[in-house]
């Protein structure tokens, strides 16, 4: 069954189980770091680091701040990484899953293409040129585990689940969010692996959200999905849709704002630079 | 803990102070996160925002060591609002008793105080009583003696602005706190306090609890769901070894340690056990005799009998007065009065307040045995910083002991739950469990004293039968802890066999019939089996969460401990969805309860004889609002840290505690007030580390995320010292410094006492020289004080004057 992640920051605690977790289950080596005058360490994500807890500090509104913004590939529906790599054997989705993976091939693109590609910012490379990241313990979920991450979070703020509960997923946690915090609630929904923050995006880290230029506002969702160009890989997306065969996969292939009118109120539709991708910007 | 973890999720107003849960029991947080799910505030207020206050509802700071100032303003803004819960106040605490006219307070002086001993004459304190013996009590809550208008009195003092200005937090902040968590005082709401080492580790570290469980009684908070004072402790199994007397002060069950002056077993019970003359007072501590003789029982078995005191003799015996904490032992240490010391899963040479002088005093040793997982500062002492190996004479032993999970074996989690654990990989190496290592030294002793010795007694008299086919039985010691009947014994019209587990402390006897190695895990491993190994799903019919056949809980399985306080008069639970306990008419449902006697009226209001007060671990059955047996006090008065950054104490005439201990060797000095160390500090642990960090620091996992000790600023004191974010910088204290690096944050910040802006800075604890093997990072304990509260002897490492440096 296809799998998808929803991250609510508002109950990370930033204990960094999580980033253990993760090297832990793909035996990662440490980095040797050194404190550079913050907790967030190692400072960034690294061909050996999978999973970061960025932490910030910031003032809102008169008030302090600690934001916590647990990092990982976002596992785009549509890719960039892939369709950039045009390389199965490099890149590829386990159209199982719905898990982007990377392989050692990888080492024969150009990694800086994938990495640019990205726009989140996630692969990173060896001296190899081998790019690395996140791969949502895919060999733990084939088998029915929990992935690391999801399965230390003590305050259950990761979960997996089906791509189609998310989104509701997604929304008993934003109503939760917003009735028990003074602070503002919004939330980030790439297509699979959700974010929910306190705060505007931009304030965790500058590539939290796809897409440039895009306006936060309180209380916003944004989704993003495209029906890929690439002729092969739109055949498996259709594959994978038609294997689907849930209302989901309807509203998927539909391509209009109608899937998100029962939700929200406000809904503004925007294409990236690229053109590659759609983003929906929607706000209560 | 009163309660439990995973009964904080019943709360309506969680306050964290003294602890950083989301840190340092991170787990803890699942529970905190469903409280908040459900609406529950909460709030943190700690000298520096933590990880916990980035999740809190209310963060406000307060300057290390001003806690008593802070929550006895709380008190005060409580009284005056009338928020207290009028029926429990007046009927389950000491507020309505009467107190002796001797009882005085003058600027900071309780009665009876003598300036040369430092030192109070508790008989000042005690209650008027009646001809029978009972103290004079006035529930109407008017008389002018009572504790009630005593304690109004007491805090008549601790206003908003002056509190502010001993605290540094703003009277805005001060009054959002109170507010909020006073709105627990309403009935069926519930309040908790989540504290730890925050609190404990003061000079005032007794009296820092004691006024929260003041208030958590004027809130009618204790014994109820959500509520209770919660001590969260910093090891897995901190409480049982706590439970099985970890301090020298007690043995195991809480009972007292014989001093010289008892001379016999009749002497040293009739000291113990405590007497009540009023009819309806529990008064629980009368049973004392038949655990001390149990416990004597276990000790010596067949050789422990009536005419020889049951092996009384045998026991080592405290001089009277003398105190042998732990930071006694290495002043005796230092002062080459020991000569020998094992450090059993223990690193003194990074834990201990003011740990120059430890590692000083280990050079004074003939032997050290190090028992622990790895080499670490101890066992390596004599090659330390500072350290000439060729001028020590220390021999030092080094006993691999396996990891917890290499061996069969129960702890006690901070919730008092007893829990079987099962081995999961055998030991690695040569490592043993510590109970073969244990076992196998006593052997060894026994053997040595056979051949002579002085007196041989005690260690030949043991009784030492746990081990099964040549290896230490975990179940063997389990069942001795529960106890045994020795004889065959009718009780309660049936008859239970010699040889048979005593089913629970109730059924202990002072006859020597039974044997008990810790009362109150009598009922933990009963003829039923292993109670602390039961894993039932199956929550208690008041649906709360207490899981009652998941392990075992001490007392008796009890999970909320003064739960009768619950309830009103005629057993009506306080909150009806979130009950406790309740009366049906004939017995009580719910918790097993403190005590089966029915409430204190019947339900036409008409007082029941039969019943008892609901605190009935206290001689008067009543909660403590008024505390006569502490050493500093009936009441908590706000004092200064040893070190501190004021002249004067803005509360009253005495800067610090009077009674706090003082050390006199050259490795003691302390400077308050002194310009060559402006800023306070306060030492702390992070998620990343465990204690000194033996185990956490040769784990490359956990040094990536925390490579190195730190120092924690605000931009505002980095500004003025000239002090670049992660740039390495000297702390210096009047006993030793450290290098570490300087996180430069807004999360620290200046606060405004009186009328001067004082610093405060932070450091973690977990560093040592052995690892990292750059060596260039130690323990921040290097700088801690050489004092401690004066109940406990815990050390001050909470507050203290340090200077910040450039290197």
């Amino acid at each position: 069954m296809s799998k998808g992640f929803f991250i609510d920051t508002t109950l990370c605690t930033a204990c960094r189980g999580c980033q253990v977790a993760c090297k832990q289950w793909h035996d990662l080596p440490a980095e040797h770091t050194v404190n550079t005058g913050s907790f967030q360490n190692p400072p960034d994500l690294s061909f050996d680091t999978y999973k970061l807890v960025r932490m910030t500090e910031d003032v809102i509104d008169g008030r302090l701040h600690w934001l916590f913004f647990p990092e990982q590939c976002r596992h785009c529906i549509e890719p960039p990484c892939l369709e950039s790599a045009g390389e199965p054997s490099a890149i590829f989705k386990d159209e199982n899953t719905g898990a982007v993976l990377f392989t050692a091939n990888t080492a024969d693109l150009s990694a800086d293409d994938i990495i640019g590609s990205c726009p989140y910012n996630i692969p990173r490379k060896n001296d190899a040129g081998i790019l690395a990241k996140c791969d949502m313990c895919n060999d733990r979920v084939i088998n029915g585990l929990l992935p690391a991450c999801v399965k230390t979070c003590p305050t259950k703020g990761i979960w997996t689940s089906g791509t189609g509960r998310m989104k509701a997923l997604a929304e008993k946690h934003l109503e939760t969010a917003k009735r028990n915090s003074q602070s503002r609630s919004s939330g980030k929904d790439s297509v699979r692996v959700i974010y929910l923050t306190g705060f505007d995006p931009s304030e965790y880290h500058k590539s939290t959200m796809a897409g440039p230029g895009l306006l936060w506002h309180e209380h916003q969702l944004i989704m993003e999905h495209e029906v890929p160009h690439n002729l092969f890989v739109k055949l498996l997306f259709h594959i994978r849709m038609s294997m689907m065969g849930s209302k989901d996969a309807r509203e998927f292939l539909k391509q209009d704002i109608s899937p998100f009118k029962e939700i929200f109120s406000y809904i503004l539709l925007l294409h990236t630079k690229s053109g590659k991708s759609k983003l929906f910007v929607c706000q209560k | 803990m009163s309660n439990h973890w995973i009964y904080l999720n019943n709360s309506d107003c969680i306050l964290i102070m003294g602890s950083n849960a989301a840190e340092n029991h991170p787990i803890s947080f699942k529970y905190v996160t469903e409280a908040m799910q459900k609406g529950a505030k909460l709030i943190n207020v700690d000298p520096r925002f933590t990880r916990t206050s980035a999740k809190a509802d209310i963060y406000v700071p307060l300057r290390s060591g001003t806690d008593i100032a802070f929550l006895g303003g709380m008190i005060k803004y409580l009284l005056d609002s009338k928020l207290h819960n009028e029926t429990y106040v007046a009927n389950y605490t000491n507020a309505p008793f009467i107190v002796k006219e001797s009882f005085d307070f003058k600027d900071g002086l309780f009665a009876g105080y003598d300036k040369k001993a430092r030192k109070y004459d508790k008989s000042q304190w005690d209650f008027e009583l009646d001809d029978k013996g009972v103290p004079k009590m006035d529930r109407t809550l008017q008389h002018e003696r009572c504790v009630f208008n005593l304690l109004k009195k007491h805090y008549d003092r601790y206003n908003t602005k002056l509190v502010s200005e001993i605290t540094g937090t703003s009277e805005a902040e001060l009054a959002e706190v109170y507010k909020t968590y006073c709105e627990t005082g309403q009935t069926g709401k519930a309040g908790t306090i989540m504290y730890a080492m925050g609190w404990t580790q003061h000079t005032v570290g007794v009296q820092n609890i004691r006024t929260m469980a003041i208030i958590q009684l004027l809130l009618g908070n204790m014994g109820v769901a959500g509520g209770g004072v919660n001590a969260l402790r910093g090891e897995s199994n901190v409480q049982g070894s706590t439970d099985q007397c970890l301090l020298w002060h007690i043995l195991p069950g809480y009972l007292k340690i014989p001093t010289a002056s008892k001379a016999n077993l009749a002497d040293y019970i009739k000291a113990a056990t405590p007497v009540s003359t009023d009819p309806m007072s529990a008064n629980w501590w009368q049973n004392y005799p038949k655990y001390a003789v149990s416990l004597l029982k276990a000790y010596f078995g067949d050789a422990a009998k009536k005419d020889n005191d049951f092996g009384y003799s045998w026991l080592p015996k405290a001089d009277d007065d003398k105190v042998y904490s732990w930071f006694d032992i290495f002043d005796a240490m230092y002062n080459k009065e020991i000569k020998g010391l094992f450090a059993w899963g223990m690193n003194p040479a990074c834990s201990g307040s003011n740990v120059g002088k430890i590692r000083k005093a280990m050079t004074q040793l003939d032997w050290l045995v190090n028992v622990n997982l790895f080499d670490n500062e101890t066992g390596s002492f004599w090659r330390g910083p500072g350290m000439n190996p060729k001028e020590i004479k220390t021999e030092v032993f080094m006993l691999p002991a396996c990891m917890f999970v290499e061996k069969e074996g129960s702890i006690s989690n901070s919730g008092r739950w007893m829990q079987w654990r099962y081995q999961g990989p055998k030991p690695l190496g040569n490592s043993r469990p510590d109970g073969d290592i244990i076992m196998e030294l006593g052997f060894m002793l026994k053997e040595l004293y056979k051949k002579g010795g002085k007196f041989p007694e005690p260690i030949l008299n043991l009784k030492w039968d746990y081990m099964t086919d040549h290896v230490y039985d975990p179940h063997k010691v389990a069942k001795e802890i529960n106890g045994y009947y020795l004889a065959d014994v009718t009780d309660k019209d049936q008859t239970y066999k010699k040889g048979t587990l005593v089913p629970s402390f109730a059924f202990l006897k002072d006859d020597g019939t039974t044997s008990s190695g810790n009362w109150i895990y009598c009922n933990s491993y009963t003829e039923k089996g292993n109670m602390s190994a039961r894993r039932g799903q199956q929550d208690a019919p008041n649906n709360i969460g207490l899981y009652p056949e998941f392990a075992w809980a001490w007392p008796v399985n009890r999970r909320i401990i003064y739960n009768r306080a619950s309830v009103d008069l005629r057993g009506e639970p306080w909150n009806k969805e979130k009950w406790v306990v309740r009366w049906n008419g004939e017995k009580w449902e719910g918790d097993v309860p403190d005590g089966g006697w029915p409430p204190l009226q019947n339900a036409d209001g008409t007082p029941n004889d039969k019943s008892r007060y609901p605190f009935i671990m206290t001689k008067h059955g009543h909660a403590q609002i008024y505390g006569p047996g502490l050493a500093d006090g009936p009441f908590p008065e706000h004092y200064e840290p040893l070190e501190c950054p004021v002249e004067k104490n803005f509360m009253n005439s005495q800067r610090m505690n009077p009674v706090a201990p003082v050390y006199g060797t050259d490795a003691d000095s302390y400077a308050t007030c002194d310009p060559r160390y402006p800023y306070v500090a306060t030492t702390y642990r992070v998620s990343e580390h465990w204690q000194t960090g033996l185990m956490t620091r040769p784990q490359p996992w956990l040094m990536e995320l925390h490579p190195q000790v730190f120092v924690e600023m605000s931009e505002e004191l980095a500004d003025l010292r000239g002090i670049k974010n992660g740039e390495r910088v000297i702390v210096s204290s009047a006993r030793d410094k450290l290098e570490c690096t300087a996180i430069v944050t807004k999360r620290f910040k200046p606060f405004r006492i009186g009328e001067t802006v004082v610093h405060q800075v932070g450091l973690p604890w977990h560093f040592g020289w052995r690892w990292p093997d750059t060596g260039a990072e130690d323990s921040a304990n290097l700088l801690t004080p050489p004092t401690g509260d004066p109940n406990t002897r815990i050390p001050e490492t909470k507050a203290f004057m340090v200077n910040v440096a450039k290197k």
